[in-house]
């Protein structure tokens, strides 16, 4: 593998760029390894990464159906942050934001990580309340986070809506300064190719089918190419989670929604921020190409069909037209959809997926871009253990019969 | 948009309906001791299948609830019926 560098770009660009080498092999899959991680998403590619780089463990496979990041890590709207509210949240989803700002430097690959804040806004007196709670509760959990008043929030967002007739006029918002946007499939790639550097075969176009049992203990699984037997398996599928789990006679708390995101034609710098406006249920920043990056709720219709539809659309620009009305005129270039796993909380699921031997990091809904190298961290330590880390424990399956849930999606202002 | 047919108001614009629940799932018996593992499989677990459903819906503009069996892949809307004359 070449070892990116400043000076290896200066070399190649004199040679006309032939010395690059492959950034992952593509391998037969072997009979047996010691570890399989199903789904070559950010969440997958990541488990791997860290079974090889914290526990020493390099005879692992991924398994990828399609291509990597073909799923949501390749379709989401980028947004890294840890602006939750509940300890348990904040803990977990600041660990990944502190691994995604060592993560370029680790891989030796630029993930692009621009922390250039995020501003959720806040449109009346009861709102400001909220978010002043919200700043405290941040704090109060070693998160960083500043209540911003109106001139502060325009001073950093000048496009912004001041009409006397504005529908929702801004009163405030609460800033995350360490929140900001990555490059996905860099994140996809740069993973892969770490893991693959330390022996981790990385299969695509392999879908897994089915779960080889033995004694009550999952001993592999049934692939398209074939049955790979494995000492432990994770899954990390995520709108496909409840099909693995279908696969293991297992049910989730889990439905999948499609949620949508637009991207626009490139515009000159408009917002060097991250910008979510509740009461439209709408978020943009802008890409370093020039395009608005939008996004919205989710589609309230169960779906796995990979596109959006038009009533959401309609919600989601029509609240980017009222957050800044000089974007009206603004065309799309593209829009698509990912099918994401939302559970009744919110919040992830992380543990034993109730078949022996077999892990899930699951349920990341709209929010698991953020937490690709926190949920393969936390999801290599229980393959690797077969214990969790106190990071991940809250998270387990056990929740719901015990019934104490992590209830962000109300929480902590959410878009979904 | 796409158009569901309510069973008693007719074809409609898909945002005057809201997704309820999957269909098929019986409440314990709540006059008995249920243990917590019963309670939250009846609350939270989900089929979520890909493919062929049946759910519960609500037309909102009448407030009643129905069947209706469609493609979670494709949206192709198969049939909708009202709860009570749902054979078993
Ligand atoms: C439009 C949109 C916007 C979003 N915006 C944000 C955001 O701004 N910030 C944020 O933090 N999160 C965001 N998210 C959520 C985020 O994208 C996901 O939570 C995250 O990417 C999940 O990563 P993953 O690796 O678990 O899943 P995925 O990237 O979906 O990977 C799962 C992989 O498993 C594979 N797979 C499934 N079944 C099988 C099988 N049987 N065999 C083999 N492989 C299989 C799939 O092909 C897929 O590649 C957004 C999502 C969407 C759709
Ligand atoms: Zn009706």
């Amino acid at each position: 593998m070449t070892r990116y560098s400043a000076f290896t770009l200066f070399r190649e660009g004199l040679r006309g760029h032939k010395g690059w080498s492959k950034a992952w092999r593509s391998p037969e899959p072997k009979p047996e390894y010691d570890a399989i991680v199903i789904g070559g998403g950010g969440h997958g590619l990541a488990t791997a990464y860290y079974l090889a780089k914290n526990h020493k463990i390099t005879n692992v496979a991924v398994l990828e159906k399609g291509w990597l990041g073909g799923g949501n890590t390749g379709r989401n709207t980028t947004v890294i942050r840890s602006n939750y509210f509940y300890p348990e949240s904040a803990a977990l989803y600041d660990f990944g934001v502190k691994l995604y700002e060592g993560l370029s430097r680790d891989l030796n690959y630029n993930i692009m990580f621009s922390q250039r804040g995020m501003i959720v806004t806040a449109h009346s007196e009861h709102d400001m309340e909220m978010a002043a709670r919200q700043t405290n509760a941040m704090r109060l959990n070693g998160v960083d986070a500043e209540l911003l008043d109106r001139d502060q929030v325009l001073k950093r967002i000048p496009l912004a809506n001041t009409r006397p007739d504005c529908r929702h006029p801004i009163h405030g918002g609460v800033l995350q300064p360490r929140a900001g946007t990555g490059r996905h499939d860099a994140v996809a790639w740069g993973l892969a190719r770490a893991a693959d550097s330390r022996g981790v075969d990385i299969i695509q176009n392999c879908e897994v089918q089915g779960f080889i049992t033995e004694a009550g203990r999952c001993v592999g699984v049934e692939t398209s190419l074939g049955p790979i037997r494995a000492g432990v398996i994770g899954a990390a599928t995520a709108g496909h989670s409840s099909v693995i789990a279908q696969m293991a006679g297992l049910q989730l708390p889990i439905t999948s929604y499609a949620l949508q995101a637009f991207v626009s034609e490139p515009l000159k710098p408009v917002m060097d921020t991250v910008w979510l406006a509740p009461p439209f249920a709408t978020y943009f920043s802008q890409s370093d190409k020039g395009g608005l990056v939008i996004g919205g709720g989710l589609d309230r219709v169960p779906s796995y069909g990979q596109r959006g539809n038009l009533p959401m659309q309609e919600t989601v620009l029509a609240g980017l037209a009222e957050m800044v009305p000089a974007l009206a005129k603004v065309k799309l270039l593209r829009h698509w959809a990912g099918i994401v796993d939302v559970t009744p909380d919110s919040s992830p699921i992380i543990g034993p997926s109730g078949l022996d031997g077999l892990y899930l990091n699951c349920g990341w809904g709209t929010g698991g871009f953020k937490s690709i190298p926190v949920g393969g961290w936390l999801l290599a330590h229980l393959m690797a253990t077969g214990r969790h880390d106190p990071l991940s424990q809250p998270f387990d399956l056990t929740r719901f019969p015990t019934g104490r849930l992590i209830d962000e999606g109300a929480a902590s202002g959410i878009a979904h | 948009m796409q158009i569901f047919t309510c069973p008693f108001c007719g074809p409609r614009d898909e945002r005057e309906f809201h997704f309820a629940a999957e269909a098929g799932k019986t409440r314990p018996d709540t006059t008995r001791q249920i243990d917590p593992e019963t309670w939250a499989t009846y609350l939270h677990a989900q089929r979520n299948d890909k493919g062929r459903t049946r759910e519960v819906w609500m037309h909102l503009p009448c407030s009643e609830l129905f069947l209706m069996e469609r493609d979670s892949v494709t949206m192709e809307v198969f049939s909708t019926h009202p709860l009570r004359k749902e054979p078993q």
